[in-house]
């Protein structure tokens, strides 16, 4: 167990190094061309070279990424270039605002998907065929597209809740709450449809194996096989298809903050893309990585758990 | 954003899939909306009212009518006129990005899939790396460094897009690869492209076609996305863009946001419907829908068979031996009757009017060939029928109650307490995900009411009373990591953990080697005397049953066709069916029964 969990977090800490690796060499490549983007076309030569060199661009590639990659072991990711903010304080100052909604749409959509999945493949019939139907609009239409039509249906007009604004749960949980419900809803809608598909499809498989028959043959209840075994045995493949759909939240995050106002790593990422501002786009990266690793690794971690196979092999 | 498309068959369609899914009504109306949408867009600038870019001061959000049909936008820009125009933008980032990835990933999938080696290793990782960050951030960092290009944009998103298709023409080429006509190519000279081309490609054709579908849908939505947030190109209408001016002015012209999202929701929605249809079709193409395991093969027969019935041929009824040591009668049903439904309303039958009797203390064997409604029988008996499957008539008495009509709470007292079964395959009846302790302990501990560590003691001395050498290391064990010949004993140990009145055992020894065989029949006849207990045996072979039991009922297509003491049986056979089924134990085995040649060669022939 202890060599499972070990590798998994060796290899999650290699796909960390290699995604910020490959991301700082494409970002930084430009050298020139970024600090001629800064500060603007009509400047002359000149202009440009001293931005570079105020900015330590013209410095080789490789002497740039040292030194950043040395900075970052230690937290230090680099200041803002337009308003001298540390990196670091930027971005972790907005993840906790988009943690909330992509962890929090992440849990209701497990939660909902196991509900649905379970109901649509006891049950078949119409009530499946109109979870399929349900579900194939959901996977279907942008989330953002969901997010406009909450906010225009449930802020504008009925004005149940506030259409923009964020109040931290440290503050307030109700007011925390009030402002995340909505986005939360938008974004697990898609995940909601695809996670569901998955668990349904492994349910029908699990419910039709020999050893639901044999169990219930020695007197366990339908329901206690289907929430104990069969539940846990279709439970991999549902957790491998909300390991990607963790990820497209994640950006999915990014439009859906736009829409509702909120500060997370959305708004920072969209402003420092239109500025050109790349430390804090590497900021927004290294965190997204991150946030991805960690994910995966407790994914991984619960496949183990769910799956003896895995985790003794 | 890259969301993994819906798994998709492999395979290739027979008939042509695009005249299939004219049949199909979601697959139709999906694509008469796309043609439309591709029209519209195409002949923009024959249908436009306006030009798209010109802004008027006076027109800033007109309402709609005054010489806007769907109204002006907040430069004063004519909305049809820009949604006519920007659907050629949208739709042509969207088609440059399904190019790009179309390109990439399938050229990519046949390479690694057919040639393997470090090309193979390679690529998988750098799929899994592609997949690792979401694609909307990807194209913000991209966008901080390449500027506000939507064509760039798309084909960096086409590149990220690639993997759908790597890993599904990698999995469709590594299992083609190995067929024995591709082998059979390579040997007769073919060059390997050829072989790609026309016995590769041709199996992924259809899948890729659907994932192209799917792709395009998202693309058309990342690339609105990106737009919406205000990345985008200024100079060139997009829906996107469309969007986001709608949202900007939300307060002011409520239906501005309206039009851009109708059409991006609706382009996505026939998108995804058009490829389901086009999934459906494909498997719809590849032959009938399996019916329910060979139930429906067993219908077909029985039904066949029911002319038969119908004349009332009664099954041939053996009288009990004078000196029989009868016990009481434990199970006796009667005039049972299994159908399932079927899609179009009807019931195939798959067990017409079976009677049985079963005494305690004796071992019943039910005989017959697959398809004949033993095991159907046995299920019923246990009400755990497949999913379609129910008792369409006759009784199930067990210790003065009707088992047909107990509410499944009630039958669920019924099962493992005091009827057991034994099933046929021993690994697939272990649940892989817990170790055999838990498995055993957790019926005794439902069915018992006893403690964990009293269900612990218990589960020991029954996997040592079923033989197992160790029974501490298996019961710590994974289903995984035992025998086959093992798993059927901690079934067997399992069946009898609450010592049942009447095991149902299920071809308990088929699948297990000769040698196993012979100790587990053993072990049954050893468990049975201990506790006194009825069995059913459902076999097809009477080499068993002449080993095991007291009495015997052959079954075929669904009804009894002889029932009696087993000497008798295989003593006087009257049924030409049952004579069949000695007659192939005859065959092989030392004879057991006073046949003449004369009477063997009349059966079979």
């Amino acid at each position: 167990m202890y060599r499972f969990v070990l590798r998994r977090l060796l290899s999650g800490v290699l796909l960390l190094f290699v995604i910020t690796t490959v991301a700082y060499l494409l970002l930084y490549a430009g050298g020139g061309d970024i600090a001629r983007r800064i500060v603007g076309p009509t400047a002359s030569d000149a202009q440009v070279a001293l931005k570079a060199s105020q900015l330590g661009l013209d410095r080789p590639l490789v002497v740039q990424y040292w030194d950043w990659l040395t900075g970052a072991l230690t937290g230090d990711l680099g200041r803002s270039w337009f308003n001298g903010q540390l990196v670091s304080a930027g971005v972790g100052s907005r993840l906790p605002v988009t943690l909330s909604l992509v962890l929090g749409a992440t849990i209701i959509a497990a939660v909902v998907s196991v509900v649905v999945a379970v109901w649509a493949a006891v049950r078949r019939g119409w009530v499946d065929r109109v979870v399929q139907f349900v579900g194939v609009l959901g996977f279907a239409i942008p989330g953002f597209l969901i997010a406009l039509g909450l906010v225009s249906l449930f802020a504008l007009n009925l004005k149940w809740f506030k259409a923009t604004g964020y109040v931290p749960i440290t503050t307030s949980f109700g007011g925390w709450a009030a402002t995340v419900t909505l986005p939360i809803i938008a974004l697990s809608i898609g995940c909601i449809a695809a996670v569901v598909q998955q668990i349904r499809g492994s349910l029908i498989d699990a419910l039709r194996q020999d050893y639901v028959r044999t169990l219930r043959a020695r007197g366990l209840s339908f329901n206690c096989v289907v929430y104990k075994h069969v539940l846990r045995n279709a439970g991999g493949p549902a957790l491998a298809v909300l390991a990607v759909q963790f990820i497209g939240l994640l950006g999915g995050a990014v439009i859906v903050e736009q829409i509702f106002a909120l500060p997370g790593l959305g708004q920072i990422t969209v402003a420092a893309t239109g500025q050109g501002d790349i430390p804090v786009v590497m900021g927004v990266v290294v965190a997204t990585a991150a946030i991805v690793v960690i994910v995966n690794l407790i994914i991984d971690l619960a496949q183990g758990w769910l799956n003896p196979k895995v985790r003794l092999s | 954003m890259i969301e993994t498309p819906l798994a998709v068959p492999a395979g290739a369609a027979k008939v042509s899939l695009f005249r299939r899914l004219l049949t199909h009504p979601t697959g139709v109306v999906s694509m008469v909306l796309l043609v439309l949408v591709a029209l519209a867009s195409v002949l923009a600038p024959l249908l436009a009212t306006h030009d798209p870019n010109t802004a008027s001061v006076q027109h800033v959000l007109a309402k709609a009518g005054s010489g806007h049909i769907l109204g002006a936008d907040s430069a004063g820009r004519d909305v049809l006129s820009r949604l006519l125009f920007a659907g050629q933008f949208s739709l042509a980032g969207a088609l440059l990005a399904l190019a790009v990835a179309l390109v990439l990933g399938v050229t990519a999938g046949l390479a690694a899939g057919y040639y393997g080696g470090w090309f193979d290793s390679a690529s998988s990782w750098l799929t899994g790396l592609l997949m690792a960050l979401p694609g909307m951030v990807v194209l913000l960092a991209a966008r901080a460094v390449v500027g506000p290009s939507m064509w760039l944009s798309m084909m960096i998103f086409g590149v990220l897009l690639s993997p759908a298709f790597f890993r599904l023409v990698y999995a469709s080429v590594t299992a083609v690869r190995n067929e024995l006509y591709v082998d059979a190519a390579r040997v007769s000279g073919l060059s390997d492209v050829r072989i790609i081309g026309r016995h590769i490609l041709t199996v992924v054709r259809a899948p890729v076609i659907i994932q192209s579908a799917m792709v395009l849908g998202i693309a058309i939505a990342i690339q609105a996305g990106l737009e919406f947030l205000g990345l985008g190109d200024r100079n060139i209408p997009t829906w996107g863009s469309m969007l986001n001016d709608g949202f900007i002015n939300i307060f002011k012209s409520p239906t501005l946001v309206l039009w851009p999202a109708l059409v991006i929701g609706l382009v996505c929605i026939a998108l995804t419907l058009l490829a389901n249809a086009m999934r459906d079709e494909l498997e719809r193409s590849r032959g009938p829908v399996k019916k329910s395991r060979k139930a429906a093969a067993a219908g077909a027969a029985a039904d066949a068979e029911g002319a038969a019935e119908k004349r009332g041929v009664a099954a041939v009824v053996h009288a009990d031996e004078p000196n029989e040591d009868a016990g009481e009668i434990l199970l006796e049903v009667t005039d049972l009757g299994v159908g399932y439904d079927q899609p179009d309303g009807s019931t195939t039958h798959v067990v017409n009017h079976v009677n049985l009797t079963v005494r305690r203390g004796e071992v019943h064997g039910l005989v017959g060939e697959s398809g004949s409604g033993k095991t159907q029988t046995a299920f019923s008996i246990l009400r755990l029928l497949p999913q379609g499957g129910r008792i369409t008539g006759g009784s199930i008495f067990f210790e003065g109650k009707d088992l047909a009509q107990l509410s499944e709470k009630e039958m669920t007292k019924v099962r493992g307490k005091r009827i057991a079964y034994i099933p046929q395959e021993p690994m697939s009846n272990l649940d892989s995900a817990f170790t055999i302790g838990s498995q055993l302990m957790e019926p005794m501990r439902v069915c018992l009411g006893i403690s964990k560590a009293e269900a612990r003691k218990r589960a020991l001395a029954l996997l040592a009373r079923v033989g197992i050498p160790n029974p501490e290391r298996t019961f710590d064990a994974y289903p995984h990591q035992i025998s086959g010949g093992m798993a059927q004993r901690v079934l067997i140990a399992g069946a009898v953990s609450c010592e049942p009145d009447l095991l149902i055992a299920d071809e308990p020894t088929t699948a297990l080697d000769v040698t196993v065989q012979a100790e587990v029949l053993n072990l049954l006849r050893e468990l049975q005397d201990e506790l006194n207990m009825g069995v059913i045996l459902v076999t097809h072979n009477f080499g068993v049953v002449a080993d095991l039991c007291d009495r015997v009922t052959v079954m075929q297509t669904g009804r009894v066709v002889e029932t009696g003491p087993v000497r008798s049986i295989f003593n006087h056979a009257q049924h030409p069916y049952t004579r069949q089924l000695l007659g192939a134990i005859l065959e092989d085995t030392a004879p057991r029964g006073h046949y003449t040649l004369k009477e063997l060669n009349g059966v079979t022939s």
